[in-house]
């Protein structure tokens, strides 16, 4: 890896194309990559915990966001802070892996391997099942998650 | 009569509701239900009027574990399918990505799921305060599995490297050199995985199973052989449908596999190892005996022993196929498309995982059946846990709780193509 894309704030999008709301990490992974391809290094990734801990290694600022079942309406947007504080598990704990990213950013804490600067958003889904069609929520929450990270990274990079 | 639940979160998965129960009445086990969700029946449907080209790439996303398992058995169903064969370099390639996949797939689950089970952890993460350079070691394993993937399997691109008849581009020469070294380390590491999983205590618990793989004439089986059991099977990919049904019960929206006539049967590494330990490496087989392990093993909780040598001979597989590289003329052999059916077999981590496509003379799919290992050992999980629960019914709740869910780990069910939640509950009346 080079000075420049070890400079580059990385963004992960989490989850699986073909089970409707769960694409909505590599959905905003898509289009931030079109929007700006200078100042990100966009991975897409199915969310297996342990190679989540290696796709971050050596980054200093990491921006990872995936989909969430959660109890709150379809389309919830949150943003946590995971150096700061643990994610919360009622949240991320329908991960696609029984070591998915919540157990990632744990056992990467333990293991004093998280990133410098680790933001998570989780999109809250209304439909998980297979197929490749995205709920109307998710999708108007994919766009404003892209432009919350836009705005929040602006200048960073 | 006292009755009582408890309900425990043993796996996760986006999908669906899976949950185990065992009911428990006066002194005897009275029913176990395991029921999941299976996604595959979803797949099957989706890949109906696609290109044959697309299966590949499609099936790959049923599973995020084993991802590289979906794409061989897809592409040696079409080439079954087209009269084709993928000898030399590129089949020795996919022996090679075959071995990423296993390596990566057996460390996290000796490593982050198996072992805090049997040194009483909640999870890897309790797991690695105490113990910190053996997660450290586990996730080394797993990374290296990791970069064999990505460098020929091409995970992070779209669509990924392999296709129906090769790959679509070999990686450079150099860039396989450069796997040769972690290799080494790892293949020292697995070794010592060996020792260390073979001094775990295990539950003296062993059934009478009927054990099914892949069985070739020279190799560890990973994409070819005839399947064999260890009652006497001996039969071709094409004749699976023949020999195995699968049946569709009333508690759970999977189908149970097993063999007409004979009933449930046992895929995945012990099935592989037990019918196969003359074809590991020497190197593999030396670790196996002096852990202590015989070349026959029927105690499903010392599937961690076996897991961990199957993690020596893929390092061990991997680095003679390094060593024996040379770039092949082409990516791929030509293919081309006729009408027919196809049918492939090959040995994903967790067993023999099946496909059956039939496709027209443009090479569009007409039916796809796609049969994965989780769904043809739940019967046998199901069996393990009333024999287990029958067989220690004095035992403290919590403790016999927590090694249910350990026999369940036992078989690696597939979380990604299976289950979502898998609670367990047991219910004494």
């Amino acid at each position: 890896m080079n000075c420049a894309s070890q400079q580059k704030i990385l963004l992960i999008g989490v989850g699986n194309p073909l089970r409707g709301d769960d694409a909505a990490g590599r959905l905003v992974a898509n289009l931030i990559r079109e929007r700006q391809p200078l100042s990100f290094r966009v991975i897409e990734h199915d969310g297996e915990g342990a190679s989540l801990i290696e796709a971050w290694a050596g980054a200093q600022k990491v921006v990872v966001v995936d989909a969430v079942s959660s109890e709150a309406p379809a389309g919830t947007i949150y943003r946590f802070d995971a150096v700061e504080q643990p994610l919360p598990g009622k949240v991320f704990q329908n991960s696609t892996h029984a070591f998915g990213l919540c157990e990632a950013v744990e056992l990467a804490r333990t293991l004093h391997r998280l990133p410098r600067q680790l933001i998570i958003y989780g999109i809250a889904g209304k439909s998980f099942s297979t197929g490749e069609h995205l709920s109307a929520e998710v999708e108007s929450a994919v766009s404003h998650v892209v432009e919350q990270i836009l705005k929040e990274t602006e200048g960073k990079a | 009569m006292k009755s009582k639940t408890i309900k425990v979160d043993v796996l996760a998965r986006v999908e669906g509701e899976g949950a185990m129960s065992v009911k428990i009445q006066g002194r005897r086990v009275t029913d176990v239900k395991l029921r999941i969700f299976e996604p595959p029946r979803f797949f099957e449907a989706f890949l109906r009027g696609r290109k044959f080209y697309e299966a590949p790439d499609i099936t790959a996303r049923i599973c995020g574990i084993c991802p590289v398992a979906y794409q061989m058995s897809a592409c040696h169903a079409m080439e079954d399918a087209f009269g084709l064969k993928v000898e030399g370099q590129l089949r020795e390639l996919r022996r090679l990505l075959y071995c990423g996949e296993w390596i990566e797939s057996h460390a996290l689950h000796v490593y982050m799921l198996h072992a805090p089970d049997f040194l009483g952890y909640e999870d890897s993460i309790q797991m690695a305060k105490d113990h910190r350079e053996t997660v450290e070691r586990g996730l080394f394993l797993k990374k290296t599995g990791n970069a064999i993937v990505n460098l020929l399997g091409g995970r992070e691109i779209h669509p990924i490297n392999v296709r129906v008849g090769g790959f679509y581009k070999i990686p450079a020469k150099r860039e396989f050199a450069a796997l040769a070294e972690d290799l080494k380390s790892a293949r020292d590491v697995a070794i010592e995985t060996v020792k260390w999983v073979a001094k775990f205590p295990f539950p003296a618990f062993e059934r009478d199973y009927e054990f099914v793989a892949l069985r070739h004439p020279g190799e560890y089986p990973f994409n070819e052989g005839r399947l064999v059991s260890s009652r006497g099977l001996d039969i071709g990919i094409r004749e699976y449908d023949q020999h195995f049904a699968e049946e569709h019960l009333a508690h759970s929206n999977a189908l149970h596999s097993v063999l007409k006539d004979r009933g449930p049967y046992f895929v995945g590494p012990l099935a592989r190892y037990n019918l196969n330990f003359d074809r590991l490496s020497p190197l593999a087989q030396e670790t196996a005996r002096a852990s202590g392990l015989g070349s026959m093993c029927r105690n499903p909780f010392q599937s961690i022993i076996v897991r961990s040598v199957e993690l020596v001979y893929a390092c061990d597989e991997a680095l003679r196929i390094l060593d024996n590289f040379e770039m092949p003329d082409s990516p791929a052999v030509k293919v081309e498309p006729r009408v027919g059916v196809g049918h492939g077999c090959t040995e994903a981590p967790r067993g023999i995982l099946y496909h059956r496509y039939r496709v027209d003379d443009h090479g569009l799919i007409l039916d796809a059946k796609i049969v994965p290992p989780t769904s043809q050992n739940l019967k046998t999980i199901e069996n393990d846990l009333w024999q287990f629960v029958d067989a220690n019914f004095d035992m403290p709740q919590d403790t016999l709780q927590h090694q249910c869910e350990q026999a369940v780990r036992n078989y690696d069910p597939c979380i990604s193509c299976a289950t979502h939640f898998l609670k367990l509950s047991i219910d004494r009346e």
